[in-house]
């Protein structure tokens, strides 16, 4: 069954269970996402994608609201530019987006403000350097739990990686800061894969970007996993 | 960890192992009631008990204020520095506690015998400044030395129906009398309790004023078994302290709500989450339980478990709450879906406040007309206001609806010196000002006039008080309580702080005003719970009363 809504003032049709995000792909109409991943159940937790929902109080995360019939939205109003570049603002002042280039090409297209912040508190954390497959930079994490995700019901039930502290000082952690080689950590590489901002590098990218040859790499690597 | 520790960890966990993933906050008192936090091999036994991932048990532990996962003092002593207690000096008392034990905050004294903390509302903020003091599975109301382990209750009114008990410790079941709103209830069809109670006009006293009847319309027609009665016993809106009263002098009240709101939507089992600073509650509920029990109330198709919360106020929020009961960190869950159909342990579930559940035996003993005969047509009833700060007399005061908030305040004592500002609906809500005393304090006037009832805070400014320090300390109790989900307030409440700060330290930059206001809006407008979007209420409102200061 299709239903009709309306949005930015044109007439769209959308699949009954449609998300509004999934309707705007079609017609080519681009809402940003930071969280959502195709791969993992959506949480709805950057807010980025919020649009105004005619009737609705709030904004609403189009990747996670149902189109209706008859629904009028606006992915674009005051509010919703307001709420966005706010988002990004903050984020920037929080977090190292140096290797995050979808949301560096959010901030420019709506012309935030890195520097919004002032004497804002970054939220910074030493690298973790611990195993032979990735390394752990937190001061680039921008929390959208993908990697916990993966790690847990969306894909490999290994529940190596979950939350420590939280509010502002939340953070991906695991059991006692234990290092990765002691937890459950298979290895799969899933967390590394649905990373967005390079919080998460395979150990062999992070290497070669400190200017270290693949043969010297080879030895770094050898012998060090010791999972008991 | 010794052999012998690790058989006293087994036998105060072992009754929480059926319990499977929900038996992890009781799982995880219980240890630190034993050893006073929790070490890594004692959370490690506690995961392979409870079939919990290692890296899940880490993330609840931390998670609630109130788990410590590093050595604590023997004592720990919670100095409340919310605003009511603020004005009362707790800043300075956290001082002098410090200097008597040689401890900066946070620090545990040399000896291992104490650790000072300051404290998010604690509940107390009629006996402000407001201690609670605990120590493995005990504690004390006030700092150590003090023997006092329940808070005396204050309570006034110009009418005593929700406190009629209250006032004079515990009314057990003798004092209380039989369930008679009960024993109506059965004389009737579930839906037809249901009619009575939507009859009556009897809105949700947590803060969001939900029709009850509509709400438990909706379970009663969801699908699903079981179905859940939960009672949201978290309490800890900064300066609310009505449950507390309501439950320590009248807990059959409640229980009897319970078990009404069970038959009309054919609930089995229900729940107590009560906030992990009302201990001495537990205790209460556990015996009132089994006085209904051996009367018959409860047992025989319907039954009350207890649960304790362990420092954490999203988990009020009632999809939170649930995640907790379920023994996870209380990050709220996205709505649609609504808990009367997925609500604990994704079944319907009715969840309803402490003085919501105490009105419903009101109403089926006297009939919803009877009930509408105080209050207002769009507010009946009466509504129980938690005063404190610069009155004369802090308490908890029973009014109906209607009652001016001058007239509230007169009943209190009046305003300690020259009133300059009114806080209602707690840490959450918004100021009122000298231009509001004539507002009858009714949702529907209140919402006329821009200003929350919530949860019936009314806490007083006198003139003399700096109001932009009450505003940093609301932001940092967000900040503090924020549980990092969405992105608009996990970095919103962070920002709201650093911005305060500045406006109270007299660093204030020309475009903070505009910056306050984006962070402010969009936390309101776009953030995943009511916590974020409540985030800024305060600090808006102020904005928009005094303008000159944020110049
Ligand atoms: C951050 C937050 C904290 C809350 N804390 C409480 C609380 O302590 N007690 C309460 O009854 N409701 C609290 N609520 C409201 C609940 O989510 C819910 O609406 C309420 O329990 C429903 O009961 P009612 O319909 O009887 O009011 C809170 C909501 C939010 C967003
Ligand atoms: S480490 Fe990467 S995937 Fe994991 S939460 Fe942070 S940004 Fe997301
Ligand atoms: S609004 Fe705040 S408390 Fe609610 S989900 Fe978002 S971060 Fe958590
Ligand atoms: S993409 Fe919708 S909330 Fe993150």
């Amino acid at each position: 069954m299709t239903i009709q809504l309306m949005m930015d003032g044109r007439e769209v049709i959308a699949e009954n269970g449609q998300t509004l995000l999934d309707v705007t792909q079609r017609y080519g109409i681009v809402i940003p996402t930071i969280c959502f991943h195709p791969a993992t159940t959506p949480n709805a937790l950057c807010r980025i994608c919020v649009v105004e929902v005619e009737g609705q109080r709030l904004l609403q995360p189009a990747c996670i609201v149902r189109a209706a019939a008859n629904m009028k939205v606006q992915t674009r109003s005051e509010r919703v530019m307001r709420a966005r570049r706010t988002i990004l603002e903050m984020l920037a002042a929080t977090v190292d987006l140096s290797e995050a280039p979808d949301i560096l090409a959010m901030i420019d297209e709506y012309q935030a403000d890195p520097q919004r912040f002032p004497e804002a508190h970054p939220r910074y954390v030493p690298i973790k350097d611990d195993n032979p497959m990735y390394v752990r930079d937190y001061s680039k994490c921008v929390l959208c739990w993908r990697c916990v995700q993966v790690c847990a019901e969306d894909a490999q039930y290994t529940y190596a990686i979950n939350f420590s502290g939280r509010g502002y000082e939340t953070q991906i952690g695991t059991f006692f800061d234990q290092p990765i080689p002691e937890t459950t950590c298979v290895f799969c590489g899933q967390c590394v894969g649905v990373c967005p901002t390079g919080a998460l590098k395979p150990k062999r990218e992070a290497l070669l970007e400190q200017g270290l040859m693949p043969e010297q790499i080879v030895r770094l690597n050898t012998g060090r996993r010791r999972r008991t | 960890m010794s052999e012998i520790d690790m058989r006293s960890l087994w036998k105060a966990i072992e009754g929480y192992i059926p319990l499977g993933r929900s038996g992890l906050l009781p799982a995880l008192h219980a240890a630190q009631g034993l050893y006073g936090w929790i070490s890594e091999p004692v959370a490690e036994e506690i995961a392979r008990a409870l079939k919990v991932p290692l890296a899940d048990v880490h993330g609840v532990i931390e998670f609630y204020s109130l788990f410590y996962n590093r050595p604590a003092g023997r004592r720990v002593v919670h100095v409340c520095v919310d605003p009511a207690c603020a004005l009362c000096g707790s800043e300075r008392l956290v001082d002098d506690l410090c200097a008597q034990y040689g401890v900066t905050p946070g620090q545990v004294s040399a000896d291992g015998e104490i650790t000072i903390e300051r404290s998010p509302c604690l509940g107390l903020c009629e006996h402000a400044p407001a201690v609670w003091t605990t120590g493995g599975d005990r504690w004390w109301i006030g700092a150590p030395g003090s023997e006092r382990t329940f808070p005396p209750s204050v309570v006034y009114g110009s009418v005593r129906w929700l406190t009629v008990h209250c006032g004079n410790g515990t009314a057990d079941l003798a004092r209380y009398g039989p369930y008679r709103g009960l024993e109506k209830a059965y004389q009737m069809t579930p839906q037809a309790v249901i009619a009575e109670v939507k009859a009556s006009g009897l809105m949700g006293r947590g803060g969001a004023a939900f029709p009850t009847g509509v709400k438990w319309e909706g379970a009663a027609r969801a699908e699903g078994w079981p179905k859940y009665v939960v009672c949201n016993t978290d309490e800890s809106e900064p300066g609310t302290f009505k449950d507390r009263v309501l439950l320590l002098d009248d807990p059959h009240g409640v229980i009897e709500g319970m078990c009404i709101a069970a038959y009309a939507i054919g609930a089995s089992r229900g729940y107590f989450y009560v906030r992990g600073e009302y201990p001495y509650l537990v205790p209460i509920l556990e015996k009132a339980l089994a006085e209904a029990r051996a009367a018959g109330y409860l047992g025989n198709g319907f039954d009350v478990e207890i649960r304790l919360g362990a420092g954490a106020y999203i988990c009020g929020e009632e999809t939170a709450l649930f995640e907790s009961i379920e023994g996870k960190r209380g990050f709220p869950r996205v709505k649609p879906p609504f808990p009367t159909t997925h609500g604990l342990f994704g079944k319907p579930t009715v969840i309803n406040n402490v003085e919501t559940l105490r009105n419903v035996p009101i109403i089926l003993e006297r009939g919803a007309a009877a009930y509408r005969s105080l209050g207002t047509e769009k507010s009946p009833g009466t509504k129980l206001f938690c005063l404190s700060g610069d009155v004369g007399r802090p308490g908890l005061y029973e009014a109906p609806f209607g009652i001016t908030l001058r007239e509230l305040l007169e009943m209190a004592g009046g305003v300690d010196g020259k009133l300059q500002a009114v806080l209602l609906g707690g840490a959450a809500g918004a100021f009122a000002t000298a231009d509001h005393l004539d507002v009858r304090l009714t949702f529907e006037d209140l919402r006329a006039a821009g200003l929350p009832l919530g949860s019936g805070v009314v806490m007083v400014f006198n003139d003399q008080r700096d109001l932009r320090r009450a505003l940093l300390r609301l932001a940092e109790f967000f900040a503090h309580e924020s549980c990092g989900k969405c992105y608009p307030c996990q970095m919103g409440t962070q920002r709201q702080v650093e911005i305060l700060k500045r406006l109270v330290n007299g660093r204030w930059r020309p475009k903070d005003r505009q910056r306050l206001q984006d962070v402010g809006w969009t936390m309101t407008d776009a953030s995943l719970c009511g916590l974020g979007q409540t985030a800024a209420s305060a600090v808006l409102s102020a904005m928009a009363l005094w303008p000159e200061w944020f110049e």
